[in-house]
């Protein structure tokens, strides 16, 4: 043992799309604060696995926050209780001994679940490959410096691309809506000179593709850019409405 | 013995590239329609060749082991990416860029390669700007450049502490955009088991898709490994949980030679270590080092607070060794040095392995200059330290952040502590200047292969390889060999070859499944990872490595008695994907030790403490080691060691120095 936290987890667990699911619940003991929380997840993992149960699934990878891969909605937040953070990014100094802890998965009917804590997200995919991209063939371009760009917009352009993809504005949100994600990428490009030709054809077709998802609409709650670990800012998808509507009304 | 050939084209070093792709057999549009590549990894090299490949015509499956190709561990490169470009106008060149990345693989890499790959580095950041990749900028709106260790010059690119992020989603939004035209087939959450060969060819792989379990049979006229480094054979590593070696491992199996895999990078700059929970380290970008100092304490064993210890009774251990590159020399070096302090009893932090780097002068500095932009004559301290840190913010905000949730110290207010981790792979698979290892159509991208950075990688240069590799490279060499394939039609996966790889697929995986035994995949690993660091990580020894080997061998055994698998084979099983994946580390690790036994010299990465200079320095045997040591794998335990004779007409070969 090796910290001194004991704690109460209540996590869903759903063997697969098919079967449904539930809250099953767990003690853990010996946390140390200096965990991060997939690591406490690793310790009643392994414990389970010696007591011949099935681990607990969930997705994760990079562990520095940059992935986008982790996905838990503890207590009732994505991504747990602190601003800025993702879930593998988030240390166990900030449980309290004695807490009870709920994990679930992201829940919204355009991300459906896997197994366990593990969704599916491939519909952000589908949305960049409708539209948030530059149609520009590796060779085509020119000299690098032959475009200045005011840095405001290039520093602007750089903290909607920040965006990692996790999925957690949807999760936030009470439609479960993509509007913050799909806003960040259209607001990038439309930040950007480079970005202009295909301006008004990306919006319609990035937003045409979030609505076949069965992404919802926006509550208009901020919920999204309150929880969003990148601090994605919500003024995006009011520029994501602009280049939309203009796109709208000019089409041919 | 099968001879290997690089096949670096004849001519004068700057002329090679250049003749080559105007010689090169090419493919014609009719023809790419009905040929077909299969890229595993998505990558900065795999997304990037996807998506080149595709936009050339060729049909492309892509295969990557996490939910989305965006999540490739690219993602996570920090700091920068190197080209040639000269915008600083401080004396960089293609040549000047080549040089130093030579010199600073210690004179283990191969000349044609390195300047193909500085030749090609300016191409890389037009085409991302292009693409909508924010970097940064100046106020006259012109790209913003960086130094990085091992350089004197200021060539590196960068998007704050997220430049990995900022080029892959950029090329991952090239092969989206792919994928939405129908050009290239994504298959996400499926891992390559095996490549499957049909007479001596790589003809296509056998993959597993992780959600249901399902084995499945892929052809393909070639198959592109763009699957990453090694490092988490020695579990502890700034990598991604999932990166692994087993696409690299299977086809070293099938025939690909494997080249210099002791070749490991440790790199200076990580969060050290803060319990026996730890499942990963986390990297601080090399470009910390343009800004803070690394120091520990004069006094042994200092219990002091850092801020409590004078300025006179700190060792600046790196400026004072090597003044020319000061806190830039190159990553081996600095992280030697670092361990050198603290075995010598200088350490700081609870654990005493870690050093300090400071960023309090730079505040002050930067503070100092935004004064000066701003007409403020005489700032307070507070203006100053206030001003100093909102540059610091801008510059690194994202990395001062990480570092305090993970420690819960604020490295605004005291220094961070820091300890070497390992990083990256420079060995790899062989492969010759097409890229194709010693499988005719196999090719290895990125830093997957073994090519471009001898024994030491240079910080930033990783993005410039994969880049290069897959905007610039396979698209023009892939040719060379699919121009001879126009005849070969699309094969059925019915055929015996993809049956049998698939049944041999499956009896391993039934076999993991079947062990039952009484320890989780984590144990092994982490077991391994500790013999790995220890004998084989920042110094290694005769005595050490083969005793290694036969600790490896054992648990080897072990492992495949007594690791405990749980859940089904056909559903999402994550413990199952681990058990392959550390069953091949578990080989690949003792062949790291039989590759570093065999150097007997001290270069770049691998460090013998047999060999070295009375300073401590590395002591190379250019007569007997200027060579690439390429493994071909025999059976269990039993590789043959082929030799690539390294030679430099263009560079004269000489002891590195930094001082």
């Amino acid at each position: 043992m090796e910290g001194n936290l004991n704690l109460t987890l209540k996590i869903w667990r759903q063997k697969n799309a098919q079967t449904a699911g539930k809250f099953e619940t767990y003690q853990v003991s010996g946390i140390s604060t200096d965990m991060s929380f997939l690591e406490m997840i690793d310790v009643l993992n392994n414990r389970l696995i010696e007591e011949g149960d099935d681990p607990v699934a969930f997705d994760h990878d990079c562990r520095e926050g940059i992935c986008g891969m982790c996905s838990m909605y503890i207590n009732g937040r994505p991504h747990g209780p602190n601003r800025g953070v993702t879930t593998c990014q988030l240390h166990m100094r900030s449980f309290k001994d004695g807490q009870t802890i709920t994990v679930e998965p992201w829940r919204a009917s355009a991300f459906p679940i896997i197994k366990d804590l593990v969704v599916n997200r491939s519909a952000f995919d589908r949305i960049i490959g409708a539209g948030g991209f530059i149609s520009v063939n590796t060779g085509n371009a020119q000299d690098a410096n032959n475009l200045p760009i005011n840095k405001d917009n290039a520093d602007d352009a750089f903290a909607a691309a920040a965006c990692i993809g996790c999925g957690a504005c949807v999760a936030a949100c009470k439609n479960a809506s993509a509007m913050l994600f799909t806003s960040a990428k259209i607001s990038q490009l439309a930040l950007l000179p480079q970005g202009q030709i295909e301006a008004a054809t990306r919006a319609q077709a990035m937003v045409a593709q979030m609505d076949e998802e069965g992404f919802g609409a926006c509550s208009n709650t901020g919920a999204c850019e309150a929880e969003c670990p990148k601090g994605i800012s919500i003024e995006n998808i009011a520029r994501m409405n602009r280049e939309y509507f203009s796109a709208t009304f000019s089409s041919k | 013995m099968t001879k290997i050939d690089a096949k670096i084209p004849n001519g004068n070093l700057a002329e090679k590239w250049t003749k080559f792709k105007s010689s090169v057999p090419l493919v014609n549009p009719s023809n790419k329609r009905n040929l077909e590549i299969i890229v595993i990894g998505s990558g900065l090299a795999g997304a990037s060749a996807a998506a080149s490949l595709a936009e050339l015509g060729y049909k492309v499956k892509v295969f990557c082991f996490q939910d989305s190709p965006r999540r490739a561990h690219s993602i996570a490169a920090q700091g920068g990416i190197n080209a040639a470009k000269n915008y600083q106008n401080d004396g960089d060149s293609v040549y000047r860029l080549f040089y130093d990345t030579i010199k600073g693989g210690d004179y283990r890499s191969r000349e044609a390669n390195v300047h193909r790959l500085a030749e090609v580095s300016g191409s890389i950041i037009d085409q991302c700007v292009a693409q909508g990749v924010p970097f940064a900028r100046e106020y006259g709106g012109l790209l913003s450049n960086r130094s990085f260790g091992g350089t004197q010059v200021q060539r590196t690119f960068y998007a704050a502490g997220q430049t990995g992020q900022q080029l892959l989603l950029g090329a991952y939004s090239a092969l989206q955009r792919q994928v939405g035209m129908g050009n290239v087939k994504l298959y996400t959450r499926h891992e390559m088991q095996d490549v499957v060969t049909i007479d001596g060819k790589a003809r296509g792989i056998i993959a597993r898709d992780s959600v249901s379990g399902a084995l499945e049979r892929h052809f393909g006229h070639a198959v592109l490994l763009c699957t990453g480094g090694y490092g988490n054979v020695f579990y502890l590593s700034t990598n991604a949980m999932g990166s692994n070696v087993t696409a690299a491992w299977k086809a070293h199996k099938k025939g690909a030679f494997f080249a210099n895999p002791c070749y490991t990078q440790i790199h200076p700059t990580c969060i050290p270590v803060s319990g026996d929970h730890q499942s990963k380290l986390t990297l601080m970008s090399e470009s910390l080092r343009n800004d803070g100092r690394i120091w520990v304490p004069k006094k042994e064993n200092d219990t002091r607070k850092a801020n409590e210890i004078p300025e006179d009774e700190r060792d600046y251990y790196l400026e004072r060794r090597y003044p020319a590159f000061g806190n830039l020399v190159p990553r081996d070096i600095a992280s030697r040095a670092a361990k050198e302090r603290c075995d010598a009893g200088f350490g700081v932090g609870s654990s005493k392995m870690a050093v300090y780097l400071d960023y309090a002068a730079a505040i002050i500095r930067y503070g100092k200059g935004e004064a000066n932009v701003h007409n403020m004559h005489n700032p307070t301290d507070e203006e100053i330290q206030s001003m100093g840190k909102a540059v610091v913010k801008e510059k690194y905000g994202n990395l001062f952040d990480m570092y305090k949730q993970i420690t819960g110290e604020d490295p605004y207010a005291v220094p961070m502590r820091i300890y070497p981790a390992v990083h990256y792979t420079m060995g790899g698979l062989w492969v010759d200047y097409n890229l194709m290892t010693t499988v005719p159509g196999l090719y290895a991208l990125g830093e997957a292969n073994f090519s471009d950075h001898g024994a030491n990688r240079l910080g930033a240069s990783a993005l410039m390889q994969g880049l290069a590799d897959g905007y610039f490279v396979i698209p023009y060499t892939i040719g060379a060999y699919l121009a001879a394939e126009i005849r070969t039609p699309s094969m059925s996966t019915d055929s015996e070859d993809f049956v049998k790889a698939e049944k041999a697929v499956r009896d391993r995986l039934d076999t993991l499944m079947n062990i039952k035994g009484s320890k989780p995949v984590d144990y092994f690993h982490k077991r391994l990872g500790k013999i790995m660091w220890d004998e084989c990580g920042m110094a290694r020894s005769e005595k050490g490595l083969k005793a290694s080997i036969k600790e490896i061998q054992a648990l080897q055994k072990e492992f495949w008695s007594d690791v405990k698998i749980p859940g089904e084979i056909d559903n999402l099983n994550p413990e199952l994907e681990k058990a392959g994946r550390v069953a091949d580390f578990l080989e690949l690790g003792e062949l790291m030790c039989i590759d570093a036994l065999d150097r007997n010299e001290s270069c770049g990465g691998h460090f013998r403490l047999e060999y070295q200079t009375e300073d401590g320095e590395a002591l190379r045997d250019d007569e007997k080691y200027a060579y690439v040591a390429a493994w071909e794998y025999e059976r269990q335990s039993s590789f043959k060691l082929h030799k690539e004779e390294l030679k430099y007409e263009n560079i004269k070969i000489a002891q590195r120095s930094y001082k």
